[in-house]
């Protein structure tokens, strides 16, 4: 090797590396590390890092990020990478904690501290760091399970430690603990039981029209035109023929049918949900290859053998990876549901945004997506051990 | 043993397969050759109805293909095409397994057949059994799916093109092994071609298709020298005819008394080898050997052109 080589080499940056290193420090060196409010519905003001924390672990976190920065920059292996990514996180969310204490007076309980942009950017790059990470590493379905369990533990030892208590997101969490479990039981029960009821539905549909090739343009197209309905409309739309049937019906109305609350929500996310459940059964069963569909039926068979013992197989990966989307979207669109009465996390955020408290409407979105990257995650891995044989 | 009788295929106002009757004898190969679109795939994936004939039917051994549910047919039909379409998701053993785990066999007599199929086919159980396809040579693959056409025991053996994606000389391998199977099992064949050295090797008898129709079913030397139709000549071209014909039939009986000196040439060869031999080394004859290396006599030169010709069948 000749010298220019050798120091063109400890040169090379990590292209990734390098957005994320100026995405994190940028955000801590400009942003707002906190905005802290008398109470919770006054205009926030920003504080930087320095500003928020005692300046010994203000001092401790710039230095942690800038190691992590340095890190990413660098050809550090993966598995550093992860880890600089990891220490960076939990350094800049337990310091977070500390935030309010250093800010408010002691005995103040109106007062509010809630994350800054700079913070925001500054985990979001760490997370990036992570998950870039995590992908060079090639995890096997079940390592990257093993590493999602880690994550969610990591994250329920901080909450739990009660470390974070006194960020405002928190506090809104100690008014409405209770109501917090329920509206996470509606949630999950509404966008994963729609998303049952439309695999129940979608994928005999699929099948059908999989093998009825005729009836596949026009099933798909009606199906798109749900699609494209806008979710609120749709959740409107269906108050009206819900109470009326609630009305008409006998007993209807006491298993829960009704213009308003959980059933218009079911129904709506049931429709949304149908489309890419059927499309994804009929690209996965069309995914195998037609030679082999021939010689299955040459060596004797069945249609339906043909399915269970090639098509369904060879199309599980395709299959899987369209419910990752269609699960994915209705974690997110269920927080519509709170619209038409229907709960889920999308109350809080509907009343955050009634009272302009925007702690509140994290409360209903932070968990939001926590679900939806679990879901996508969980998912993911079975697609990808699914589709092991190619 | 297979008997098709005025067998039509009609698309619409196409007539695909038009009126085929064809008798195939007990343990034959035939070789179903024609110009692309001549209906030859249609003609054969009627045997196990794959396609549902139009009209006309089809006998095996005395018995109308359409007494018998299709899928149930099919698992006595062995059945092979271009691309062998192995099943991805499935081991190699399991491939081979298809057939016989419908069937209803039991997992000791599976395991047993598989073994004796993939040995016969030259590929190490212990080893490419529990392969998957892509883990496999393409000629490899393409034996592994005429393993699994014959592992129910077919009467029948059903191939369209099985060879047509392999290089020369892996395909004259795959050939021979045919060919020394078949004779073992005793299967009939009904082998779909395009390759005119596949069907002459091969094939006791050749079916020449043109548009829908059988023009002819004979032996390959008769097809070589009185071909039915101007396409049925131009199939085997005409500057490649006389090579054919030799390469049908060995030197044994044109050997003469004589001597002669050079490289030997064992009397099984065949009159094209043996005359490419002569050709090569500038000799007017050449010594024939026995299977013991004993001298039996000489061929010459002009024995083998004479031979070459139309007339002398
Ligand atoms: N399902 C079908 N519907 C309509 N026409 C068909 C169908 N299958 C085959 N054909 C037509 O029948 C004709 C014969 O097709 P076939 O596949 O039997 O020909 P082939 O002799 O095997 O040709 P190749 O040598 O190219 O494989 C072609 O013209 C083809 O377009
Ligand atoms: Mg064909």
């Amino acid at each position: 090797m000749t010298p220019g080589a050798i120091e063109r080499s400890a040169l090379r940056l990590d292209r990734v590396g390098a957005t994320l290193a100026a995405l994190g420090v940028g955000g801590l060196a400009l942003g707002p590390f906190v905005s802290a409010r008398p109470n919770r519905i006054v205009d926030g003001v920003p504080h930087g890092l320095f500003e928020a924390l005692p300046p010994s672990l203000a001092a401790f976190v710039a230095l942690v990020a800038a190691a992590a920065a340095l890190v990413a920059l660098s050809q550090a292996p993966p598995v550093l990478r992860a880890f600089a990514g990891a220490a960076a996180l939990a350094c800049l969310t337990l310091a977070l904690g500390q935030a309010p204490r250093h800010l408010t007076a002691p005995g103040d309980i109106y007062a509010r501290v809630a994350p800054g942009w700079g913070y925001w950017l500054a985990g979001f790059a760490s997370t990036l760091l992570i998950a870039d990470a995590l992908t060079r590493l090639r995890f096997r379905p079940l390592a990257r399970l093993a590493a999602l369990v880690i994550a969610g533990l990591a994250a329920a030892a901080a909450i739990g430690s009660g470390a974070l208590d006194d960020l405002s997101i928190m506090k809104e969490y100690a008014i409405r603990a209770t109501s917090f479990w329920a509206e996470a039981r509606t949630h999950l029960a509404l966008a994963l039981g729609s998303v049952a009821a439309a695999l129940a539905i979608g994928a005999p549909l699929g099948v059908a029209v999989h093998r009825v090739t005729a009836a596949r343009g026009p099933t798909l197209a009606v199906l798109t035109v749900v699609q494209t309905i806008p979710s609120i409309a749709l959740f409107g739309l269906l108050i009206a023929p819900l109470a009326w049937l609630a009305r008409t019906i006998p007993g209807a109305a006491e298993i829960g049918i009704a213009g308003v609350g959980a059933a218009p929500a079911f129904v709506a996310l049931t429709l949304y949900a149908l489309l890419p459940v059927v499309g994804s059964v009929v690209s996965g069963l069309g995914a195998a290859p037609p030679p082999a569909i021939d010689a299955a039926r040459g060596a004797g068979m069945t249609d339906w053998q043909v399915l269970a013992q090639i098509e369904a197989p060879l199309g599980a990966p395709t299959f899987l990876s369209g419910l990752r989307v269609v699960t994915v979207q209705n974690i997110g669109l269920t927080t519509i549901a709170a619209l038409v009465g229907g709960g889920g996390f999308g109350t809080f955020v509907f009343q955050g945004v009634g009272q302009t408290a925007i702690d509140l409407v994290l409360l209903g979105a932070v968990p939001t997506v926590a679900l939806s990257f679990v879901a996508a995650v969980v998912l993911d891995a079975a697609s990808e051990s699914a589709g092991a044989h190619a | 043993m297979i008997t098709i009788e005025r067998l039509t295929k009609r698309y619409d106002d196409d007539v695909v397969v038009d009126d085929v009757s064809l008798e195939i004898a007990e343990g034959a190969i035939v070789a179903v050759v024609g110009a692309s679109g001549s209906g030859k795939t249609t003609l054969l994936r009627m045997i196990n109805r794959m396609v549902e004939p139009t009209s006309g039917r089809v006998l095996i051994a005395g018995e109308d293909t359409r007494a018998t549910a299709p899928h149930l047919l099919r698992r006595s039909i062995g059945y092979a095409i271009q691309g062998h379409g192995l099943f991805p998701h499935r081991t190699i053993a399991e491939n081979v397994a298809t057939t016989p785990k419908l069937l209803g066999w039991d997992k000791a007599r599976i395991e047993a057949r598989v073994d004796e199929l993939l040995s016969l086919f030259g590929l190490e159980p212990a080893i490419y059994g529990p392969r998957r396809p892509h883990q496999l040579s393409g000629g490899q693959q393409q034996r592994v799916g005429v393993a699994r056409a014959l592992a129910a025991f077919p009467r029948v053996l059903l191939m369209d093109e099985p060879f047509g994606a392999l290089d020369p000389i892996v395909r004259a391998k795959a050939q021979a092994d045919l060919r020394a199977i078949q004779r073992k099992l005793g299967v009939t064949v009904v082998l779909v071609t395009h390759d005119m050295d596949e069907a002459t090797s091969l094939a006791d008898r050749i079916a020449i298709m043109e548009r829908g129709r059988l023009v002819q079913e004979a032996t390959p030397v008769e097809v070589l020298t009185h071909p039915a139709t101007q396409f049925a000549a131009d199939m085997f071209g005409a500057d490649e005819r006389p090579f054919r014909l030799l390469s049908l039939k060995s030197v044994a009986d044109l050997t003469q008394p004589g001597e002669a000196g050079g490289e030997p040439i064992a009397a099984d060869a065949d009159r094209r080898e043996a005359l490419a031999a002569l050709l090569w080394s500038g000799r007017a004859a050449a010594p024939v050997t026995g299977a013991g290396g004993e001298r039996l006599g000489i061929v010459t030169l002009a024995r083998l052109v004479e031979a070459a010709a139309a007339k002398a069948r």
